[in-house]
């Protein structure tokens, strides 16, 4: 087995166009330690990460392995000097077993593969490894914590010595993470391996990083051990000298009527399987219920059916007490708002300007319409308004809300929602992907709703935003509800022990 | 007609017609299951096959050799795949538009290519008896097996095989399901799409050359009806898996033998709306398989008209 290597950036330097991503950087991490890398979306890091895997070629600056100087042209010339990189997002092939995902990612596959000694090799791979996947499962049949596992076993099955992990706990149960950073540590103190890690939580830096950099608007603002700095010192590396906004603080809660009432929901995911297999959940005026579970549990199916674009095959929901029909018209009779996932994708156009996605909810009817024709001033007017009290950044009403960074779409898409009267507010991962702040400025939003008086159902992959939010918990594993608390009593070994209970 | 056989000359007649009228729908199927299997959509098979079909009857009546015009249809045919691979590399370029002004010059080229080739008679391609004379006539027109059929029959497991078990196949899947994980080893996705749409147009050639150069055996507009477009269909219907092509082109073939087969037995009457039923199956075919509620198991993820 080889020995960990070193990696050292001196004054390294990317520019796209006339921006700057990445600012003379000089990073040191020792071989054989685990090096946390923080900082916003936009920081730089996965810049300076990219240059170093050899997927962008830095302007300026150098890149030392092992103490020596290195140009890695490629990702294969990185791979051939040991060097790896867990992505955000997959790059295994779906549609292939995890056993032909391990032989591709080698690089090395025969022209003729003799799968008899392929699989003997990984099984006795499998069987020295702490967690394990079952090798004939396709990739598509795994649950999104399987499939980060399957990244971090296929980088462990080639042998690196400098492991890069771009947020590799993102998609894990808090058990789940402890088990496979656990691991990683113990590879690293076994002199085997060096990680750098990308991580926005502060309390897996702590416990398994030893040193730590900060980048901010691509220059490096802080580094050092873990041991000599405080979190909020962090913080205040990582978003600089402005505030955030501050979660409002909540109202003492009135007893509320009971607004949405789903019981025994059943449906099917889009490959037919069962996704959601009679859940039932009530919100009530007034409280957010956090609905946490890993993700492929029916969460998704279950927005889908508020939002109208999936029909379950039993079961009813009922808002204030009627039928809920999910349509335009029930919308509006019942003021219910839904806000999915990935709004870029969900909800939104993306090649219509921003003004015209504001316009979404009311474009047909007065003063946005006119009888069959829409009033462009009206339009503009009432978006000029929206993104001033947002704070929306776009160029103008008319730029296509795809050219807005994912924070201000979200911003966006907020604006055109919260802007409405709601009595029911469903919400599915509302800060996955974006900045410090504008998840502070997202969650504040959230509760000022619940302190008007709305029902939310927060669902999200995110522990900590649940704990953070919600006056009750729910957890959903394998489509139906298998937990639910008031925040008081609610217990997060608990919780994530639920989560992955079948 | 010999009386003999009476109505069971029907799903005789269907079975041999199967054989025959399947072999084009066999080739271009899998032409199109490799080329999708690389993430990629070529609806210019239909004008690759007339193509094909025009440039094997040219070549075996300038040569003499039928075999000769096979190869130069499959080579003609990979040409098209290499254009049509190398203009959707381009940015911004949908596969299934150009796809479709391929399948237009492919068609328009062959016809004013093909034009002094109509009225000559090329040496055709010839038929195993594999009954040796043992069977009366009429089955042993049935029993009669062109090469090409049987060729086909072995690429589809050969091609199922390579795609589990060789660094070819393995790579072609690889490219068509996740052009990122392509790209983290390493592997230029462009470049195995292009060689998958030449793969895929050279079956396609092959499948051209079958129905000039042995059935129904000779070159005029008017002899694909639309294999080539269907074979798209089909290639869904077998859910991208090359054996499964073998069984979907048999029964697009069967329902093509349809027609003819019961006219044989003089079952005259709606003779045109039995020759549409491999169009309906095709429509049946997608109505079903396609659903609001589904995705398509098996499909290749980089597959799709809205990249």
């Amino acid at each position: 087995m080889s020995d960990a290597l070193s990696l050292e950036t001196v004054g390294l330097t990317k520019r796209f166009g006339a921006f700057t991503a990445l600012d003379a950087v000089s990073i040191k991490v020792r071989a054989g330690s685990l090096h946390a890398l923080l900082g916003e979306n936009g920081a730089g890091k996965s810049t300076l990460v990219k240059c170093v895997m050899g997927y962008y070629h830095a302007d300026d600056g150098d890149v030392l392995i092992g103490d020596r100087g290195q140009e890695i042209g490629s990702p294969r010339a990185a791979a051939a000097l040991g060097l790896g990189m867990v992505y955000q997002h997959f790059t295994l092939v779906p549609n292939m077993s995890v056993a032909e995902n391990l032989l591709l990612a080698s690089g090395k596959v025969p022209a003729v593969v003799d799968w008899k000694a392929e699989r003997a090799k990984m099984t006795r791979f499998m069987d020295s490894m702490p967690f394990r996947v079952p090798l004939d499962r396709p990739i598509s049949a795994l649950a999104i914590g399987e499939k980060q596992k399957v990244e971090i076993l296929k980088q462990l099955y080639l042998d690196r010595r400098l492991l890069i992990l771009d947020e590799p706990t993102s998609v894990l149960t808090p058990d789940e993470a402890d088990e496979v950073l656990g691991f990683l540590r113990g590879l690293v103190d076994q002199g085997r391996l060096t990680i750098v890690m990308i991580s926005h939580k502060l309390r897996e830096i702590y416990a398994y990083a030893e040193e730590v950099s900060v980048l901010r608007q691509g220059k490096l603002v802080g580094a050092g051990r873990t041991a000599d700095l405080a979190a909020p010192e962090l913080t205040r590396m990582m978003v600089g000298v402005e505030t955030l906004a501050q979660p409002a603080a909540r109202a003492p809660k009135p007893a509320g009527d009971v607004v949405l009432d789903a019981s025994g929901l059943v449906a099917a995911d889009d490959r037919g399987r069962r996704a959601l297999d009679g859940a039932s959940l009530a919100v009530r005026a007034g409280e957010i219920l956090g609905l946490a579970g890993v993700s492929g549990n029916g969460q998704r199916e279950l927005v889908e059916i508020l939002a109208g674009q999936r029909d379950p095959e039993a079961g009813a929901v009922k808002v204030h007490g009627e039928r809920y029909a999910a349509d335009r018209a029930a919308a509006r009779k019942h003021k219910v708002v839904c806000l999915p996932e990935e709004p870029l994708k969900n909800a939104s156009v993306p090649t219509m300007s921003v003004a015209e996605n504001l316009a979404l909810r009311r474009f047909d009817l007065a003063p946005m319409a006119r009888g069959p024709w829409l009033s462009d001033g009206a339009i503009r007017r009432a978006a000029e308004k929206l993104i001033g009290e947002y704070r929306i950044r776009t160029r103008s009403p008319a730029t296509p809300i795809a050219e807005l960074s994912g924070g201000n779409v979200q911003r966006t898409v907020l604006a055109r929602d919260l802007s409405e009267e709601i009595d029911l507010l469903v919400v599915a991962n509302p800060c996955f992907g974006l900045d410090v702040k504008a998840t502070a400025e997202i969650r504040a939003a959230l509760v000022a709703q619940r302190n008007k008086g709305a029902a939310i159902l927060l669902v999200s992959e995110d522990l900590d935003e649940i704990l953070e939010l919600s006056d009750r918990v729910a957890v959903i594993a394998s489509g139906k509800i298998a937990y639910e608390a008031p925040i008081a009593a609610a217990d997060r070994q608990e919780i994530g022990k639920r989560m992955v209970a079948h | 007609m010999d009386g003999d056989l009476g109505l069971w000359g029907v799903p005789l007649a269907i079975f041999a017609g199967a054989i025959r009228v399947s072999t084009p729908f066999l080739f271009v199927s899998l032409g199109e299951c490799i080329t999708e299997k690389a993430g990629r959509i070529n609806l210019g098979l239909e004008g690759t096959l007339v193509f094909g079909a025009m440039a094997g009857y040219a070549i075996s009546y300038n040569t003499g050799s039928p075999w000769l015009g096979v190869l130069a249809a499959a080579l003609a045919g990979s040409l098209f795949g290499v254009l049509h691979g190398l203009i959707c590399s381009l940015p911004k370029v949908n596969d299934v538009a150009v796809g479709i002004a391929l399948m237009l010059l492919g068609t328009g080229l062959a016809f004013f290519f093909g034009k002094p080739y109509i009225q000559p008679k090329a040496p055709i391609l010839p038929g195993f008896d594999l009954s040796f004379g043992l069977l009366p006539p009429r089955l042993a027109e049935a029993a009669t097996i062109n090469p090409l059929f049987l060729i086909g029959l072995a690429a589809a497991p050969i091609l199922a095989w390579g795609f589990r078990n060789t660094r070819t196949g393995l790579v072609v899947r690889m490219v068509g399901d996740s052009g990122d994980a392509a790209k983290a080893v390493g592997i230029a996705a462009m470049p195995v799409r292009v060689a998958a749409t030449a793969a895929g147009g050279f079956f396609a050639g092959i499948g051209g050359a079958f129905l000039s150069l042995y059935y129904p055996g000779s070159w005029n507009e008017a002899l694909s009806s639309g294999q080539g477009l269907m074979a798209v269909a089909l290639v869904i219907f077998a859910r991208w898996n090359p054996v499964a092509c073998v069984w979907a082109a048999f029964v697009f073939g069967g329902a093509g033998a349809l027609g003819p087969a019961l006219q044989s037995v003089g079952v005259t009457q709606g003779y045109y709306l039995f020759n549409a039923a491999p169009y309906l199956l095709t429509l049946v075919i997608m109505a079903v398989m396609c659903s609001r509620k589904q995705s398509l198991a098996g499909m290749p993820a980089e597959l799709g008209i809205a990249r």
